[in-house]
């Protein structure tokens, strides 16, 4: 337990071996097994300290490694406060919790990169792998972190992580312009959350997650008002809005896709993304305290699933449903915290860890499985070629649209019922957000295995053969122009199927922690987590249930996605030309959807271009005035040099001259009185005797 | 009509200004030269007349000096001449210039 | 009484001759002059009782140096006139009324203050001159309180007498 340092350090220290020594040195199989590695010995690690976890009474561990920031004095609300940063580790339910997801996710992802990034060259491969690794040491620093500026440094280097990885095939242009533009909008949060972290420590004189807690639970509730506590919550869902992709700062998490597949898998689904809703989760005394803050937030985490949902509807990249599927289920996510269901909003967190990075790994397969080719529309009947890759999706997306027993089916209704009980028209929307979920999975999932094969040919050497189900044949063939062979599809290799069944069995058992009461559960994993948000040992009072209430939901939820489903078939699989017409029926719509409501345009218009033009306001004005100041300055300096020239010149240089000329002219002069006649000279001397002479006889005369 | 030292004084500064004449107007060095002899003698003069009447034979001791740097200076005088005039074929002091600016 | 005829006649002969030496074209002519001249001044030392520095003079200055004169005069051998090439720029008349205005002023000074002043200091200790044996004297002097002087006088006196026959030599 005293290791729990180790957690992150361990991947840390992987990517450090592979990033240091590996890029120059090391093979792929060493690379691998040591990301691996790392990331198994932190599973391990996490899995041990959750059990003993489980085993303590206060169900919270703190361990300190080290001093960072010394004790300085600064101001606070109360006086001087001493600002104190040490290097501490908290274990307690949310975070062991979220440390399993990362490290048990992380560890299978890892797993099917081996085999996923096999074509990548050594160097790509070892790099991949240090970020990859990176990516979970900062993830699980944030995770683990007792305060905020711990966790600060891991949502940072998880921003960073993800920039290098959206980027990593840097050489394409969209990828690394999808890169910055994720850095770049996660900024903005940032600067929110770190704004909110300064204003913490002004209002608590502490950052440490714990004793903020407690100290916040001893204020009043700032109902109907917008307070000091408020103003943090606000600040630091700022900062979550833009890690974890809500509105408005969602735009970057579709683009993230550029990235490869287990990246998406990893950081943009499962983990990183949702560090937002961890940290609304983490702070949850604070925003019960500011109950017109979880308001926005619930709002925001409704409006963003609702809508990105309806843009779900109509992608046709199979990466980016997935993309704005998670956002959509993101928004679930703050719409549980907003409501006050934290616990809700965290079982959803882990049931989503599943099952989305099940989908996208399986997504991943199918990718490779067709070369690269992301469009739906250019699959089809895959079922046929990758049975397991099919099973497991099929599985995710039963988890994702809320069919039971899978997991996301107790989540969702849980999220849902609560919604209920806190606001009717929010529960609408977030039921109609369920439903559109059903019918963009159902149809992402008809139109990748169903239907006809619609992709490109391959040359298997026995013509005519494209649709046979054995169609991975053997048969020496390489017409392809993406440098190995492409047989057609073909069933993933082992090492990438068996992460997706053990996801798969994930995604069906997660749920299991949190059966509710109404169906006979004990709700496990609420009670468990119920620790964490709260302060100190308070314990929140026994909610009243209404069975019936739920019963209803569930089965309306239930019904909803059915539905979806069932039309989705009728859409995709029956008919398929009733898509198109319908397309064509509601072509302002369509339209409006395919193009993600013309958002990216819009920030395009107003952020990108107001900054452009700033910028090119800034640079004219640097141009004209700066550079004009500069470039005057220089000419008046150029002037008054000339002038100083002009007068050293002919002033200075003139009254040398004129020195010189004077003696000169004067020596030409006198020179004449040399004569050069020894004679004159004798004269002169005469000349002093008799000025002698008579100036005696002068002295004397008048002397007397 | 006693003769007193200043008659001689007034004879010596007479032959010394002949002198003085002879070396500032004529253009023979020679004469020159021996204008120059006038000027000694006008000392000479004056000193023997001081001695006598001083009854201090300190000047006529003085003069016999005086006869000597007269003879030096005759004979490296009319050396000096004798080589200038082996180069420039002249005694004229006018043209005895070579040596100004 | 004789006295003074001795020195008018010796003064008028002196300043005579004086003129004589520096106005004759002649150099010739103007080294018998000065011959002259030096012969009246020995006769005039004679008149002060200086007979031996009358002797000197006509030994040294009439018998050696002014033959010295006569000898280069023959030896410069002139293809022109001496005094053919006068410089516009030479102040010869300015030297001229220099020279008598300053033997004006030395002249009015002397008979101006002659018999005003006493002298300041009484005649030396050196003796009364004795009629016509102050050769003597001189000789002890000579020897004894002015020997360096003299010494120094004998060295000038070689000094010059090898920069004479240097200076004369002629370059081979």
């Amino acid at each position: 337990m005293e290791l729990i340092w180790l957690i992150p350090v361990l991947p840390g220290i992987g990517a450090a071996l592979n990033g240091i020594f590996g890029v120059r040195y090391f093979g792929k199989q060493t690379a691998a097994t040591i990301a691996c590695g790392a990331m198994g010995g932190a599973l391990l690690l996490s899995l041990y300290a959750f059990v003993q976890l489980l085993g303590l009474e206060h169900r919270e561990h703190l361990v300190e490694l080290a001093q960072w920031i010394p004790p300085i004095a600064l101001e606070t609300a109360s006086g001087i406060g001493a600002f104190e940063v040490p290097w501490a580790f908290r274990l307690d339910p949310l975070s062991g919790m979220m440390s399993l997801v990362v490290t048990g996710i992380g560890f299978l992802i890892h797993v099917y990169s081996v085999a996923y990034m096999d074509h990548e060259p050594r160097g790509g491969y070892v790099r991949f792998f240090c970020y990859l690794n990176l990516f979970c040491f900062f993830m699980l620093t944030l995770v683990l972190g007792s305060t905020f500026l711990v966790m600060f440094v891991g949502w940072e280097g998880v921003g960073l992580s993800s920039y290098l990885l959206i980027g990593f095939w840097y050489h394409k242009k969209s990828a690394a312009d999808a890169g910055k533009k994720a850095f770049v909008v996660n900024r903005i949060g940032d600067f929110g959350f770190i704004l909110g972290i300064f204003l913490v420590f002004f209002t608590f004189g502490t950052l440490d997650f714990r004793a903020v807690a407690e100290a916040a639970a001893l204020m009043p509730v700032e109902e109907g008002a917008f307070g000091v506590i408020s103003l943090i919550c606000l600040l630091l869902f700022v900062g979550a809005v833009g890690k974890s992709a809500q509105i408005p700062l969602y735009v970057w998490l579709p683009d993230a896709m550029e990235g490869p597949t287990p990246v998406s898998a990893l950081i943009h689904a499962a983990t990183m993304v949702t560090a937002g809703v961890y940290m609304v989760a983490r702070n949850a005394v604070l925003f019960t305290h500011a109950p017109e803050v979880m308001f926005i937030v619930a709002v925001i985490g409704v409006l963003t699933a609702l809508m990105a949902a309806t843009i779900g509807l109509v992608q046709t990249d199979i990466k980016r449903v997935l993309a704005y599927s998670t956002v959509s289920q993101l928004g679930y996510m703050f719409l549980a915290t907003g409501v006050g269901a934290f616990a809700a909003g965290a079982f959803h967190l882990m049931t989503h860890a599943f099952f989305k990075a099940l989908l996208f790994l399986g997504s991943g397969s199918v990718i490779h499985a067709m070369n690269e080719e992301q469009d739906m529309r250019r699959m089809g009947a895959m079922r046929l070629y990758m049975p397991v890759t099919f099973m497991t999706m099929g599985i995710g997306t039963l988890a994702i649209a809320g069919i039971p027993p899978f997991s996301g089916f107790f989540s969702k209704d849980e999220i849902l019922y609560r919604t209920f009980l806190e606001s009717r028209w929010l529960w609408a929307l977030a039921a109609v957000t369920a439903g559109m979920t059903a019918f963009y999975m159902a149809r992402l999932m008809f139109m990748t295995f169903w239907g006809e094969y619609r992709g490109p040919a391959w040359d298997a050497g026995h013509g005519g053969a494209q649709h046979e189900a054995h169609g991975d044949g053997d048969a020496a063939g390489d017409g392809d122009a993406h440098g190995h062979a492409w047989h057609g599809p073909h069933e993933s290799p082992k090492i990438m199927t068996l992460p997706l069944q053990i996801l798969a069995i994930g995604a069906i058992v997660a749920g299991f922690v949190g059966v509710p009461s109404a169906l006979g559960g004990a709700n496990w994993i609420h009670g468990f987590l119920e620790p964490s948000f709260v302060a100190g040992a308070a314990h929140a009072a026994e909610e009243e249930h209404h069975y019936a209430i739920e019963w209803g939901l569930m089965a309306l939820s239930v019904l909803v996605a059915a539905g979806a489903i069932a039309f989705a078939w009728r859409l995709y699989v029956q008919r398929p030309e009733e898509s198109e017409r319908l397309a064509s029926d509601f072509a302002g719509a369509h339209r409006v959807l395919t193009n993600k409501y013309y958002v990216d345009e819009l920030y395009d218009a107003t952020a990108v271009k107001g900054t452009m033009g700033s910028a090119r306001g800034l640079w004219t004005v640097d141009r004209n005035v700066v550079d004009g100041a500069v470039n005057g300055t220089g000419w008046t300096t150029r002037a008054s040099a000339w002038v100083s020239h002009v007068v050293d010149k002919y002033v200075v240089d003139g009254l040398v001259n004129l020195v010189g000329r004077i003696c000169a002219e004067g020596s030409y002069r006198f020179r004449h009185a040399q004569t050069g006649l020894i004679q004159n000279y004798a004269v002169a001397a005469l000349f002093g005797v008799f000025a002698f002479v008579t100036l005696y006889i002068a002295a004397r005369y008048f002397g007397q | 009509m006693e003769i007193t030292p200043a008659h001689y004084t007034v004879l010596s500064a007479a032959l010394f200004s002949i002198g003085v004449i002879g070396v500032l107007v004529r253009r023979n060095v020679i004469i020159i030269f021996m204008a120059i002899e006038l000027m000694l003698n006008a000392v000479n003069i004056n000193l023997v007349a001081h001695a006598r009447y001083l009854e201090n034979l300190a000047g006529q001791v003085f003069v016999v000096f005086v006869i000597a740097v007269a003879a030096a200076e005759a004979a490296v005088g009319l050396g000096i001449l004798l080589a200038f005039f082996r180069n420039k074929e002249t005694v004229n002091i006018d043209e005895m210039n070579i040596m100004r600016w | 009484m004789a006295e003074a005829i001795a020195f008018y006649t010796l003064a008028v002969l002196i300043l005579g001759l004086g003129v004589a030496v520096i106005t004759t074209p002649k150099t010739v002519h103007s080294v018998v002059f000065l011959v002259l001249n030096f012969l009246c001044v020995a006769v005039l030392y004679v008149v002060l009782r200086a007979e031996f520095l009358a002797v000197i003079q006509v030994l040294v200055y009439a018998g050696g140096i002014v033959v010295l004169y006569l000898f280069v005069v023959m030896l410069v051998n002139l293809k022109r006139a001496p005094e053919a090439h006068e410089d516009p720029r030479r102040l010869a008349r300015l030297g001229l009324a220099l020279s008598g205005a300053v033997l004006l002023e030395l002249a009015g000074i002397v008979v101006y203050s002659y018999g005003r002043v006493t002298p300041a200091s009484a005649p030396a200790a050196a003796g009364p001159l004795t009629g016509a044996g102050n050769t003597e004297e001189l000789g002890w002097l000579l020897y004894t309180d002015y020997l360096i002087p003299f010494e120094v006088a004998s060295v000038l006196l070689l000094v010059a007498m090898v920069g004479a026959i240097v200076l004369a030599r002629r370059e081979s």
